[in-house]
């Protein structure tokens, strides 16, 4: 970089779109208004497998307000079917219905969709629908499911696996029989739901006259919805616009192909009226993709200084009823597999992975995708190895994770990492939180009869992932590449159009930050387009930690080629050598002169002012340019978390005291936005350890339909964190960037664990870790033990000295007249 | 079902007379008859509080009111703070600190935090922790909007002119409570 200034990557700029979004004039799919607009509720199965007998409409279809009532036969050849494909071997495709037909497979699929005037009328009409069922044999239980005798339900595959595969290196049996201890477990995180606030939502809209179909959705990837839909709905991209206008949040939920989206834009072609659905959130936490719901039965050996000699692993994802499109419902648990290693030296291993369909929703992509399991599965096995060795968890750490000298690191099942700061992100987390510090001052609590535990996890991922391999295995899309295109209108204005899309992470900012710098614009000048399929050629979205990779190295390579063109075209008009032309701040300028334009006097002289340039030039520098981005690889995203926690000997309440993430995201672009996504990973992640989880019972049935049950932390229940970047340039990309969506959610349920496992000296391996589930796992004869603990002086008040960030400004603190949660 | 019932009500300032169904949700009237989309809808059982206003003086679920509650009310919604021009100083705070990503519990979380604030105009960090735990948002993991509310407590001019002809009414029962959510802690 010859670039003297100080850079606008780096910076810690206050977002662009923030003024909107609070001032209340975001605009959300459900903002959007149409006259003469339908409206849907669906009629969602209460059965978990069975067969559908009859369905009744008439009475609703009379019900007023109502224009139609659908049901399968009334889609017939609506659509071409809907399946996700793989090349991998051993995948078998569902369809996947836009309405059940002859059966269901989850309790919440839908059967029928009622239109009508308004919602409120649709939902009262949609109660007079009718279904019959007849209750199937259902195997809810993933490892029963996989069974040849087990309750089939795709009666069109040759059994309830979807996929079965294995990653080997090495010989894992053998390493494990030479090992000096063998650790081993059943490690379960529970099935999650990403529960992004806004509920999932579409409107789909069809202009009769030009016969161009556009569907407003909540999507992550409106290139994905629209390549789909039109494949689907056989229409050409011109007559098909997908636009993603603000999305309030994602975190993998909205990366899915939704059939109630293919479905409100059938009947919107068909009608010739819009139609709009809301989901309630009891349909969401029934019919959005869930996830991290695997079975994961692992061993560890390790010789007598801790190194590991082998692993093994049998994988059982539960997926759910149906494959998602595009990802499959294998990319979870095939992620689990092929991240199980983590960070790790690990010679031999051998993991296999299959994936049960069940009758439950389909499961997707959720922050972390695979790694959440596979972290929280491998650093309980490294501590659970470590304890038998009495060896301190940070030095079973130290001693095997992948060194700087030994990169490029090609992990057990064909991942390589790039070098990053694995250890670095070990030595800087303990470093922060005052680990010696901790160990000792844990060790005169334990004396007083306090429970406290200090957990460490440390991953990496691969973010950006380019067009060598793909996101989802063997999926047959291109997730590997983005494009961009920029261009100074005739007003000088600058215009930065992307295929990627915001559900939050703050696009519109951070590629800002990079064009103005790249282009040598004024950050205010540089307005980012995304979300809208029709402003570019290809494109996907936002998903797997690829936005600053991808997009932002297309907003390099674009600008790159645009301020090309300005300087050929201000060459000219300022009479110099391109040598000698400097583009910053929005003007280009001769070096050492005061010849000087504006880019608005610039894009005057170039398009509106005939004479000004050669003809030949003016035909040639156009003042845009478009680029494609394709990091090829991917990059090394690594982190190491660290986390203090107390266990109330009592009632078992975990409460989270300190949390410090050091990671590397390579070059920082905007360190406010690279925080807010690390703590808000790590609060999911949180969550995940210890709070949420998606019931079903044996039958199918969800027992968690509602946030009182789904229970997403509040401030109340997540701590203050502290976030430390280490910076390793990445030298596989063009900008240095390294991926930071989802990190935080892989580390935290493996710290939380390891350091509730710490706390109360048992090993724990299932997720979430309710008191209800520690209560059981510390077992009668400690329990009375822990009774008669006493609390220590000042019992376990806020206040303790584990407690970093005490800023209290006093006043009220400790007169516990404070505001409580609220019941308004 | 079709009976309607007229409705006078202050929102923002603004007088409105209007028709309403008895069953009509407040979120629900303020979104599609008066327009005034920044209030946003999460749950529907009072869990999520994206729908957060500010009722006669107090913050109130608007997706767990029915719009006949709040005759004769005086109304608060994020469109009565700043504007995109000229944002609030919790509104300001918020953007300094980077407490919104995605921005739609934003809404309600600033509308809890003003409710907040103008009762507990000095807050601890638990007691904004505690004060906002019946807003949930998903992407900031909350550090953010603690250190954001903490600033504009410190500024001090957070309860604004504008606040005033609503705290000066007498509280009313809004009649909608939000559930507890006990599970979180048992």
């Amino acid at each position: 970089m010859t670039n003297l200034r100080p850079g606008l990557i780096g910076a810690r700029v206050q977002r662009l779109e923030d003024p909107r979004l609070l001032a209340g004039r975001g605009c959300y799919v459900d903002d959007l208004r149409r006259t003469g607009a339908l409206h849907v509720a669906f009629c969602r199965s209460d059965e978990s497998h069975a067969r559908i007998l009859r369905i009744d409409t008439s009475e609703a279809a009379r019900a007023p307000g109502v224009a139609a009532v659908v049901t399968a036969a009334d889609l017939e050849g609506a659509c071409r079917p809907l399946r996700a494909t793989s090349r991998m071997p051993s995948y078998q495709a569902t369809e996947l219905p836009v309405l059940a037909g002859d059966k269901v497979r989850y309790a919440g699929e839908p059967v029928a969709a009622v239109l009508a005037e308004s919602r409120y009328l649709a939902e009262d009409a949609a109660e007079r629908v009718a279904i019959d069922y007849e209750p199937l044999p259902a195997a809810t239980d993933p490892e029963a499911a996989l069974a040849p005798d087990a309750p089939r339900l795709h009666e069109d595959l040759a059994s309830n696996v979807i996929v079965d595969r294995e990653f080997a290196r090495g010989d894992a049996e053998a390493a494990l029989a030479g090992a000096a201890v063998r650790v081993s477990g059943c490690f379960r995180m529970g099935r999650k739901t990403p529960a992004a606030i806004e509920n999932r939502g579409y409107l789909a809209e069809y202009d009769e006259g030009r016969r161009r179909l556009t569907l407003h959705s909540c999507t992550q990837v409106p290139g994905i919805v629209r390549d789909a839909l039109a494949e689907l709905l056989d229409l050409p991209g011109h007559r098909l616009r997908v636009v993603a206008p603000d999305v309030g949040g994602g975190f993998g939920a909205k990366v899915s192909l939704y059939r109630e989206e293919v479905l409100v834009s059938i009947l919107a072609r068909r009608l010739g009226r819009p139609v709009k659905w809301t989901s309630d959130r009891r349909e969401d936490l029934m019919s959005t993709t869930q996830a991290f719901d695997e079975v994961v039965r692992a061993e560890l050996g390790v010789d007598e200084d801790g190194a590991i000699l082998g692993l093994r692993a049998e994988i059982v994802g539960d997926v759910g009823a149906y494959s998602v499109y595009p990802w499959t419902a294998a990319v979870e648990p095939v992620q689990v597999a092929s991240f199980l290693s983590g960070p790790y030296r690990v010679p031999d291993y051998r993991g296999r992975v299959r994936a049960a369909a069940t009758p439950k929703p389909p499961t997707g992509a959720y922050r972390g995708v695979g790694r959440p399991p596979a972290v929280f599965a491998m650093e309980r096995l490294l501590d659970m190895a470590a304890r038998r060795l009495g060896m301190d968890p940070r030095d079973i750490r130290r001693r095997n994770l992948v060194r700087d000298g030994e990169f490029p690191y090609r992990a057990p099942s064909g991942l390589v990492w790039d070098r990053a700061a694995f250890t670095g992100c070990l030595e800087r987390a303990c470093e922060t939180i005052g680990y010696d510090e901790l160990r000792e001052m844990q060790a005169a609590a334990r004396a007083e009869g306090r429970r406290i535990g200090i957990g460490l996890a440390s991953y990496a991922e691969l973010t950006g992932v380019g067009s060598r391999i793909a996101v989802a295995p063997g999926m047959p899309i291109n997730t590997g590449t983005e494009s961009a295109a920029i261009r100074i209108d005739s007003t000088g204005a600058v215009t930065a159009t992307f295929g990627v899309s915001s559900q939050g992470q703050g696009i519109e900012t951070t590629l800002a930050q990079v064009v103005a710098e790249e282009l040598g614009a004024r950050l205010e000048d540089v307005e980012i387009v995304h979300g809208d399929s029709a402003a570019l050629s290809h494109g996907t979205g936002t998903y797997a930690s690829r936005s600053a990779i991808q997009a932002g190295g297309a907003a390099i390579v674009c600008a790159r080629s645009l301020r090309e063109k300005v300087i050929e075209a201000a060459s000219h008009l300022l009479e110099s050598a391109p040598a000698d032309i400097e583009v910053t701040g929005g003007a280009v300028s001769v070096a050492g002169t005061d010849r000087r334009m504006s880019f608005r006097e610039l894009a005057r002289a170039v398009y509106t002012e005939m004479g000004r340039l050669p003809r030949e030039v003016r035909e040639r520098v156009d003042l845009e340019a478009t680029g494609v981005y394709d990091p090829f690889w991917g990059t090394t995203s690594p982190a190491t978390h660290a986390a203090l926690v107390e266990v109330d000997p009592e009632t078992f309440e975990v409460e989270v005291l300190r949390y410090v993430v050091a990671e590397d995201c390579g070059r920082v672009i905007n360190p406010l936005i690279a925080d807010g996504q690390v703590h808000g990973g790590v609060a999911q992640g949180i969550g995940a350890a210890l709070f949420e989880e998606m019931v079903h019972d044996p039958s199918g049935q969800l027992l968690t339909a509602s946030f009182v049950d789904y229970v997403v932390p509040s401030a109340a229940e997540i701590p203050s964190m502290e976030v430390e970047h280490l910076e390793t340039s990445a030298e596989n990309n063009v900008g240095g960037f390294r991926g930071i969506g989802e990190g935080g959610t892989i580390g935290a349920p493996a710290a939380v664990a390891n350091a509730i496992a710490d706390a109360l000296g048992v090993e724990i391996e299932e997720l979430p870790a309710t008191p209800e589930r520690l209560f059981r796992l510390i077992g009668p004869g400690r329990r009375a033990a822990g009774a008669r603990m006493e609390t220590g002086p000042g019992g376990r008040g806020r206040g303790n000295r584990f407690t970093a960030n005490q800023t209290n400004s006093g006043g009220r603190s400790e007169s516990g007249s404070g505001p409580t949660r609220q019941s308004k | 079902m079709s009976e309607q019932r007229t409705i006078r009500l202050t929102v923002n300032g603004a007088s409105f007379e209007r028709e309403v169904e008895p069953r009509r949700l407040l979120a629900d009237f303020l979104r599609e008859d008066l327009g005034l989309t920044g209030t946003h809808i999460g749950c529907e059982h009072g869990v999520c509080g994206a729908c957060t206003i500010i009722l006669d003086g107090d913050s109130a679920r608007s997706c767990l009111t029915l719009a006949v509650q709040a005759d004769g009310a005086q109304v608060q919604t994020v469109e009565g703070l700043g504007t995109v021009d000229a944002l609030h100083p919790l509104q300001r705070a918020f953007r300094e600190h980077h407490a919104l990503q995605c921005g739609f519990c934003t809404p309600g979380m600033l509308m809890a935090a003003l409710d907040l604030l103008r009762k507990h105009p000095s807050p601890t960090e638990r007691e904004i922790r505690e004060g906002l735990s019946g807003n949930l948002c998903r992407c900031t993991g909350y550090e953010h909007i603690v250190r954001a509310v903490r600033t504009a407590a410190a500024a001090g001019e957070t309860v604004g002119a504008e606040t005033e002809t609503a705290s000066a009414a007498p509280p009313r029962e809004a009649g909608a409570g939000a559930q507890s959510r006990g599970s979180a802690r048992e």
